[in-house]
């Protein structure tokens, strides 16, 4: 773990994988520090803000530094079940790339159980690392200008899901009707970081 | 009520934002001066976080449909209300029916309007604030618009003028190094610290982007996994010029943040217009 200065108000800790990442982020969000305003983990690293009238970078760096970032356990965390439509336009050439059919990419996907790692790129747009090692893919080498709400991708060993059409270049699998997004609702998105999720084919 | 009759460029409703939800890819936004905003909102007697209008580059004619008291702040031009001169930095007094003008700034970018009892559109995750990179909040306003004004909670305030410094005529933003300073080669970083850019056409609410010197990192193929932004953050992508991240600024992005501007030099930054020189000073944590 190295914690860096971030500014004034904030400090990065780079971890050593993904998998601390997720651990520090459940820890210090079950048990946050005095004057820490804002989390925001990432691949490899844990965004934390604070209120410099209430802490400081020597008291936080202390008490990060004091934190155990040991991975998460299977099997925590509020399990979503999205139903998935597997009628992406690029689930033809996922199979290509991987040698699988089309069918045994759809079963292997919703086979795999998933968490959210982090939000990021728009409201409510979360990244789930792992499932199955056959399906890792690379981003599409144009990304498109309009991805559909709702969009469920692949791309660098994640699944995206996208609650409101953006650009991108994920390859898609298919898609879900599911509210990701709803600014009426606490929290308003429905993949929070921590979220385990299962795709149900419908 | 106010009316919107013409906008100018880009107004939008602001207030101090909606912090709490960076983890959900929902960025803090709010005024890009906050200091600008809060006086405006002192003048009027309100919280310093009621919202109020940012009007960027002028252009906005409004009317008001009741009574107000309002006051403007941030960029400083001509102002007309009621078809008289007006001044900023204090309160003035709208009657029902009149017009308020506010022109083209001389000098800085974003011009604060606030109105005692604040602008009542609904507020979204909190705020009432115009995101304009997440789509969260009231649209930009447009020709048509009629803003409600909401009931005054504070009481009046009690300044008739507040002294406010010019905007230097050249900006210079203090910095704190890091974290991925070690990035760029020693010659970029002092550089970086001691030439004057130019802020590029290509700027807005996410960010200020600089024409100048390129910053050459150590290692041109290297590549960083996205990270956390915050405002402030001086991002630099491949092209070597820096981008300085301000109220809409993207939550997570993928090249190395050379440094990070002190907090209390933000709203300056937020003023400076497409042509304006900035430099960049290296401080000490």
């Amino acid at each position: 773990m190295r914690v860096m200065r971030y500014g004034r108000e904030a400090v990065l800790v780079e971890l050593a994988d993904l998998g601390e990442v997720m651990g520090l982020h459940r820890t210090v969000s079950d048990a946050p520090p005095p004057g820490v305003r804002e989390l925001v983990p990432a691949a490899r690293t844990l965004l934390v803000s604070y209120d410099p009238g209430r802490t400081s970078f020597d008291a936080l760096a202390g008490a990060l530094a004091g934190t155990d970032a040991g991975a998460v356990a299977p099997g925590e965390g509020r399990l979503v079940e999205l139903p998935a439509v597997y009628d992406g336009p690029d689930l033809a050439e996922v199979a290509e790339l991987t040698g699988l059919s089309a069918e045994e990419v759809v079963r292997r996907h919703a086979a795999a159980g998933y968490v959210v790692a982090f939000c990021g790129f728009a409201p409510g747009v979360a990244y789930l690392p792992g499932g199955d090692p056959a399906l890792r893919v690379p981003r599409r080498s144009t990304p498109r200008t309009a991805v559909p709400a709702g969009a469920l991708g692949l791309a660098d060993g994640y699944t995206g899901v996208y609650p409101r059409p953006s650009p991108g270049g994920w390859q898609l699998l298919g898609h879900t009707d599911a509210p990701l997004w709803d600014v009426d609702r606490d929290p308003p998105a429905l993949l929070t970081p921590g979220t385990r999720v299962r795709f149900v084919p419908a | 009520m106010i009316e919107i009759l013409e906008t100018g460029p880009l107004t939008t409703v602001q207030d101090l934002g909606r912090p709490g939800f960076a983890a959900l890819g929902v960025s803090p936004s709010g005024a890009a001066d906050r200091a600008a905003l809060r006086l405006a909102n002192r003048l009027v007697g309100n919280p310093e976080s009621a919202a109020g209008l940012e009007i960027t580059l002028g252009g906005l004619v409004a009317r008001f449909t009741e009574p107000a008291t309002l006051a403007l702040t941030g960029a400083t031009g001509p102002v007309a209300l009621g078809g008289r001169q007006a001044f900023l930095n204090g309160p003035l007094r709208a009657r029902a029916g009149d017009r308020l003008v506010v022109g083209p700034p001389a000098g800085g970018l974003r011009t604060y309007l606030a109105v005692r009892g604040g602008i009542d559109v609904p507020p979204v995750l909190g705020s009432r604030s115009t995101d304009v990179l997440a789509g969260l909040g009231p649209d930009p306003l447009a020709a048509g618009a009629r803003l409600p004004i909401g009931r005054p909670t504070g009481e009046p305030g009690m300044v008739d003028q507040a002294p406010v410094p010019p905007l230097p005529d050249e900006i210079v933003l203090r910095v704190l190094p890091g974290p991925r300073d070690d990035w760029f080669t020693a010659p970029a970083r002092r550089r970086f610290g001691t030439v004057t850019y130019t802020v590029s056409p290509q700027s807005n609410r996410i960010g200020l982007r600089f024409d100048g010197p390129v910053l050459d990192r150590v290692d041109g193929d290297a590549e960083l996994p996205s990270e956390g932004m915050v405002r402030g953050a001086v991002q630099v992508p491949p092209d070597g010029r820096p981008v300085l991240f301000l109220a809409d600024h993207p939550v997570t992005g993928g090249y190395p943040v050379i440094g990070v501007v002190e907090p209390a030099d933000l709203d300056l930054a937020a003023q400076a217009r497409p042509g304006h020189p900035v430099s960049f000073r290296w401080v000490r944590p």
